[in-house]
């Protein structure tokens, strides 16, 4: 602010007060939507799911008051939880090792300028556009035994793109990296123009190779952005749901439900429970917030 | 069509080669020799290959959808017969077209009104929960789908907005508050304060100077924040899918989605393809018609993030 603007006339305390009034009314006027919107359709919820992982809450019948704790004991006898926990996990590790890798190799192979690199460029991050549902299903029919062009190829081979839990998780990490890798390289675009040109004319000076330059001098100064691409692509996974709801439905025999999908389950899918798919939630919430907190932690602690 | 950003040209040429470059000395030759189009053309070759793995997806799906196929409703030659399918399942495409655009439309104007408000109101002035409430916004990002759309359904059944297509889009626009409101807040503070001074100066009200200083100073930012609220609205599958429970209310993704085994299990493949072309068209078109914004919208939250 100008308060403490040099050339301002004796009675500048007195306006300078009026002033900074004036700009807080101001400011809150021009703010005043934002507050709107995130208290009521943002914290007013985040109370109310704590509120319903402590009661009984049917869907139809609504608050039948607390029971705290059966709500979290039940999510976590739940038979499917073990399961999707350990597989939410699996993918996100496969998923968020693969994004990165190829993005990062994506982003080196286009990195120069020219009229070619701007056509891949464009052409990897065209997927990036279309919705998670539309490119789920999109390859719902591309993997489908019946409509795909790749159907007597993998017939003559005998596998099938979501016939067993491996293959159904692979054709999904596929799908993932189709939709996403654009989104990454980018991200590693930015990261690599961030460093600054003379560090590499140094490196070459002094006679590294190309690899040594890589490994000693790109990533390290590298390592803001793999940590912004790691939390966001960790974060990202952990709360898979479309790809699997649209196009492996959890099975092959229950074998690909993530947990965000078990939420959903609970919530509207037979159970009907809401208490229990609102402790579940809230789990979900107090882990991510912990390995956030912890993924921060790790790459700054590595950097200094 | 080509992703051509001023930033990254302007960096790039003054990097050495990258590690995974060809060397082509130091003053950047284009391949004119002989020599150098040899060097090129296995480089060429694979990235033309990858190149290829992202856009055939696409390309199989518009022709296929066309195509004639068994089980669908194009089996003889080619056609619009999957389309006509489309068009005809329960309340008909145009109303599920409809009712997608009613929401993106909704939440495109109630993002950009009020993340241009604030990002205005975070730049430009200093009020107490300043901070506090950039963060709350910003917090927003950190908390799952899920753990939000579940007290929200309940929420909006209690304010009459259960299954409405205006809850959504007002989900949809919270959802779009952390990015929209970073980027117009850096939006407005690239903007140098002797602008909007100048014109006060002139005798414009604050409003006045953000109508008619301010609107066309962060345009950019504007139509980066509206591609993206856009994008996510009409491709939006679980708030719809959470929110809405009548079929006449569906939005698009949900429709194409329900589409698939409606008559006694057996999916129609054909339909399928060709709802995914209509969910995909008006976001490609966009892409391209706007890819300077859309790649801009993610270096900013990279730079800043």
């Amino acid at each position: 602010m100008d308060v403490n603007a040099p050339a301002r006339p004796p009675s500048a305390p007195m306006r300078g007060r009026f002033r900074s009034g004036r700009q807080a009314l101001l400011g809150w006027l021009y703010a005043t939507p934002t507050a709107v919107f995130v208290v009521a359709l943002f914290l007013l919820p985040l109370l109310i799911v704590v509120k319903m992982s402590l009661s009984r809450w049917p869907l139809l019948t609504g608050d039948q008051g607390i029971n705290a704790p059966d709500n979290f004991t039940k999510a976590i006898d739940h038979r499917f939880f073990t399961d999707s926990v350990v597989f939410t996990v699996k993918y996100t590790v496969i998923a968020t090792v693969l994004l990165l890798l190829l993005g990062l190799g994506m982003a080196l192979l286009v990195q120069e300028s020219s009229r070619w690199n701007n056509l891949l460029r464009a052409s990897f991050l065209v997927p990036s556009a279309l919705g998670l549902a539309s490119a789920s299903l999109l390859f719902y029919v591309l993997y489908s035994p019946y409509a795909s062009p790749l159907a007597p190829v993998v017939d003559r081979l005998g596998i099938t793109f979501l016939g067993s839990p491996n293959a159904a998780l692979f054709s999904t990490v596929f799908l993932i990296v189709w939709r996403y890798a654009g989104f990454y390289m980018v991200l590693m675009l930015v990261g690599l123009q961030s460093i600054p040109a003379d560090v590499f004319e140094a490196a070459r000076s002094d006679g590294a190779t190309r690899w040594q330059t890589f490994r000693r001098v790109t990533l390290p100064l590298l390592r803001p952005t793999l940590a912004l691409t790691t939390v966001l692509c960790v974060t990202g996974s952990l709360l898979a749901f479309e790809q699997f709801y649209i196009l492996t439905k959890g099975g092959p025999d229950n074998s690909t439900i993530t947990v965000v999908q078990l939420i959903y389950m609970i919530a509207f899918q037979g159970q009907n429970d809401l208490g229990v798919a609102a402790a579940l939630s809230v789990l979900v919430l107090a882990a991510l917030v912990l390995l956030n907190a912890l993924q921060m932690r790790a790459f700054r602690s590595e950097g200094n | 069509m080509t992703v051509d950003s001023k930033p990254t040209s302007a960096a790039v040429a003054g990097t050495p080669r990258a590690p995974a470059e060809r060397p082509t000395g130091p003053r950047k030759p284009r391949g004119t020799t002989i020599a150098g189009v040899a060097l090129r053309t296995p480089y060429w070759v694979f990235t033309g290959a990858v190149a290829v793995v992202f856009l055939f997806p696409l390309a199989w799906t518009a022709v296929a959808s066309v195509s004639p196929q068994a089980g669908t409703n194009q089996v003889d030659g080619w056609g619009f017969g999957n389309y006509t399918t489309l068009a005809d399942y329960q309340a008909g495409i145009w109303r599920y077209l409809g009712n997608s655009a009613f929401v993106s439309l909704l939440t495109v104007v109630l993002t950009l009104l009020i993340s241009f408000l604030g990002g205005y109101a975070f730049a430009r002035f200093r009020f107490p929960g300043r901070n506090l409430l950039f963060l709350l916004t910003l917090a927003i990002l950190m908390v799952p789908y899920a753990t939000l759309l579940i007290p929200l359904y309940v929420l909006l059944n209690e304010v009459g907005l259960q299954n409405s297509l205006v809850g959504v889009a007002l989900v949809l626009t919270m959802f779009q508050l952390p990015f929209s409101t970073f980027l117009m807040r850096i939006s407005f503070e690239a903007v140098p304060r002797e602008l909007d001074e100048a014109a006060m100066v002139d005798g414009c009200t604050s409003f006045g100077a953000l109508w008619r200083v301010l609107v066309p100073a962060v345009k950019p930012g504007l139509i980066t924040v509206g591609l993206f609220s856009f994008l996510a609205a009409w491709n939006d599958f679980m708030a719809p899918l959470i929110l809405i429970n009548d079929s006449e209310r569906m939005t698009l993704p949900l429709a194409v989605s329900n589409l698939r085994g409606q008559v006694q299990g057996v999916v129609d493949y054909g339909a399928t393809e060709a709802g995914v072309v209509v969910l995909a068209l008006p976001c490609i078109v966009l892409f391209l018609l706007l890819q300077r914004h859309y790649v801009r919208g993610f270096m900013s939250g990279a730079l800043k993030g």
